[in-house]
């Protein structure tokens, strides 16, 4: 589908109320949206909210071999699966610009800047490794994808547990949840992605621009950093000249940002922790609101199953007796003899034949009947085919298929195989024809 | 013949959110258990010229894995799915044009096929499509015992000798779509079926409440 175009009058509006220090969501400038962290069942799962921007990521782990080059360390892979759930005008399976670029800057933002420690992945060096994947799905596009995902990206990794694994000898043994408890991942520090949208040749600046704001946007800084105020990355794009003193100012309030968002992971995972230590229920089904009119759930429901096996009885009854009397009327196949392949050639046609053909045909198995006066069928067909082809006469002998293989190729070089073939042709259409007769 | 025991015939806990997504026309997410899936529909809008039919809308499936690309298992379940709505989606109401249904999975604990059929339903809904009838989709498994489980969970389901999901319309209760797996006799399908048919009576009664409550303010 296609994008609905932005009109003038929007656009014009948006401008000016950013002049005038304006969001249409009623935010500052440098206010972010409301984030709200949730958790899914099993681990790795987590589920951002920024606004009414919506991400879920999933993390996997899986045993494979290590890159050549690197023999002891894990392997991080990121995807970021633009669905068109998100927006109308993404598009499923096709690797979009919008999307290579999300993944390169979360590529950079969490594996460049070394916050996983990928030489505890190493289970036997230059064998076997732990491939960390880390898939994040747009749910909901309200703009700056980037940090939702950026977000939900480092929770689920800090959510993760893998399986434990011992090596014994050559024997590596992965060890079920039941058996043993799944280990973190060990992570040295939390990037997160910050976006500020520049308006008017970067005269203008706004921090978590929502999907409006985006439209009209000029360009675009992400700046990745980490609780210590260590930049991880920083991009600009849509082409945009920023002064020193621009990028500095945005790199103070992208550190005050990354810590507030820090605070909200790691209370949303100590909370998540206590949840599940509890043996509480957590994950998706239980973060369903309640409270809200658009939500309902209801508990665990029996379902009445009294007449259920006599009902059944009765259909199962009505259609036995059903099928005993058609059973009567549908006349047996024809079997040939063993042996003989035989392709479609169950039953007589009884349509499209024209009396003469029949007649036609009639004459020909009388034919047949002189001629197997003749010691073998093959020599008998031979014979049949010298007669047709003297007689030149094509169109006349008959409309059936066998015959007219055999008429199309008299050549006389492959004659003899061809007329092995035709004869096994004979064999399989002799009985229906012995049935017309009849 | 072996009457089905009757003692494991339960749905368990269901509920759905409407209209949780800002983009989309409708959305919707189900959740059984623990197995929950979003789904979304854009429509009816523009299509493209080669996907075009002139008398009536192209309606798109779209399943997405929670890890990993869609793969031949999730194309048979598009399938599935899409054929059930259009049977019960009036789209020759709007020639030319374009309906995309998109499914997410958020978990996967079982009777996954009948969580899709039913927040589709509720998404169709929400979107304000027109519709000769609401479906829903109930899974059965049949046990190594002989016994009928309706809505299984995933380990339910693996140890489990059939499975088998219906879709079922909200008129005359009757099946709209049904896929097996594993061996079962006639007298065990038309039982599931019955079983199926009784606890869509649930669902639908779940629908109705679900849309009252949602619509008791405006009224």
């Amino acid at each position: 589908m296609k994008e609905t175009p932005l009109s003038n009058c929007e656009r014009d509006f948006l401008l000016k109320a950013i002049e005038e220090k304006k969001r249409l969501d009623g935010r500052q400038t440098y206010d972010y949206r409301k984030i709200k962290i949730k958790f899914g069942t099993d681990y790795g799962c987590c589920f951002v909210d920024l606004g009414l921007t919506r991400v879920m990521a999933q993390v996997s782990g899986e045993l494979v071999a290590p890159k050549e080059s690197r023999p002891n360390e894990g392997i991080m892979f990121f995807n970021i699966e633009l669905s068109p759930m998100a927006a109308p005008t993404f598009e499923q399976g096709r690797q979009s610009e919008l999307s290579v670029k999300l993944n390169r800057q979360l590529e950079r933002c969490l594996r460049n800047s070394k916050c996983i420690d990928t030489e505890s992945l190493c289970v036997v060096s230059g064998e076997k490794v732990w491939q960390i994947r880390v898939d994040v799905h747009m749910l909901n596009h309200d703009g700056n994808l980037m940090d939702a995902a950026s977000i939900a990206a480092i929770t689920a990794l800090c959510h993760f547990r893998r399986p434990d694994v011992s090596i014994q000898g050559d024997e590596v043994t992965v060890y079920s949840p039941e058996e043993r408890d799944p280990i973190p991942l060990s992570i040295y520090h939390m990037p997160i992605s910050v976006s500020f949208s520049f308006f008017q040749q970067g005269t203008y600046l706004l921090v978590d621009p929502c999907e409006r704001e985006e439209r009209v946007m000029d360009g675009l800084l992400m700046i990745a950093m980490n609780k210590h105020r260590e930049i991880c990355s920083i991009q600009s794009s849509g082409g945009i000249m920023l002064l020193k003193e621009q990028v500095m100012r945005c790199s103070k309030i992208a550190s005050v940002k990354v810590s507030e968002i820090t605070e909200l992971v790691v209370k949303a995972l100590e909370n998540d922790k206590k949840a599940r230590k509890a043996g509480e229920k957590c994950g998706f089904a239980e973060s369903l609101p309640q409270e809200r009119i658009t939500a309902l759930k209801v508990g665990k429901t029996p379902v009445e199953v009294m007449d259920v096996t006599e009902q059944a009885n009765d259909i199962v009854q009505k259609a036995e007796s059903c099928s005993l009397t058609v059973h009567t009327r549908v006349p047996s196949p024809l079997v040939p003899v063993p042996g003989v392949g035989q392709v479609g050639q169950g039953q007589q046609t009884t349509w499209g034949l024209e009396e003469e053909e029949e007649e036609e045909e009639e004459e020909e198995e009388v034919d047949e009947e002189e001629e197997s006066d003749n010691s073998s069928e093959q020599d008998k067909k031979v014979t049949k085919m010298e007669e047709e082809d003297s007689r030149g006469d094509v169109v006349e002998i008959s409309d059936s298929e066998e015959e007219e293989v055999v008429i199309l190729h008299p050549e006389t070089a492959d004659k003899a195989l061809k007329n092995t073939g035709s004869s096994f042709h004979q064999k399989g259409a002799a009985p229906s024809k012995q049935k017309r007769k009849k | 013949m072996e009457a089905c025991n009757t003692s494991d015939v339960t749905l368990r806990a269901f509920g759905c959110e409407h209209n949780l997504l800002s983009r989309p026309d409708g959305s919707a997410s189900f959740v059984q258990g623990d197995t929950s899936v979003y789904a979304a529909v854009y429509g009816p809008a523009e299509v493209k010229v080669s996907k075009e039919i002139y008398d009536r809308a192209t309606l798109e499936v779209l399943i997405q894995p929670k890890v990993g690309l869609p793969s031949v298992r999730e194309r048979s379940q598009e399938q599935c799915v899409r054929e059930t709505c259009e049977a019960s989606l009036l789209l020759s109401l709007h020639p030319r044009s374009s309906l995309t249904l998109v499914l997410q999975v958020l978990h996967d604990d079982g009777s996954l096929l009948s969580c899709f059929l039913n927040a589709a339903c509720m998404a169709l809904m929400d979107a304000g499509l027109p519709m000769s009838c609401l479906f829903c989709g109930v899974t059965c498994a049949i046990s190594a015992d002989g016994q009928i489980i309706t809505d299984p969970t995933a380990a339910q389901e693996k140890e489990s000798r059939a499975l088998m999901t219906f879709a079922v319309d909200s008129r005359e209760r009757k099946v709209l779509m049904s896929t097996t797996k594993g061996s079962f006799s006639v007298h065990e399908l038309q039982q599931c079926i019955a079983v199926s048919q009784k606890a869509s009576e649930k669902m639908f009664q779940f629908y109705r409440d679900s849309v009252k409550r949602r619509y008791s303010k405006n009224l």
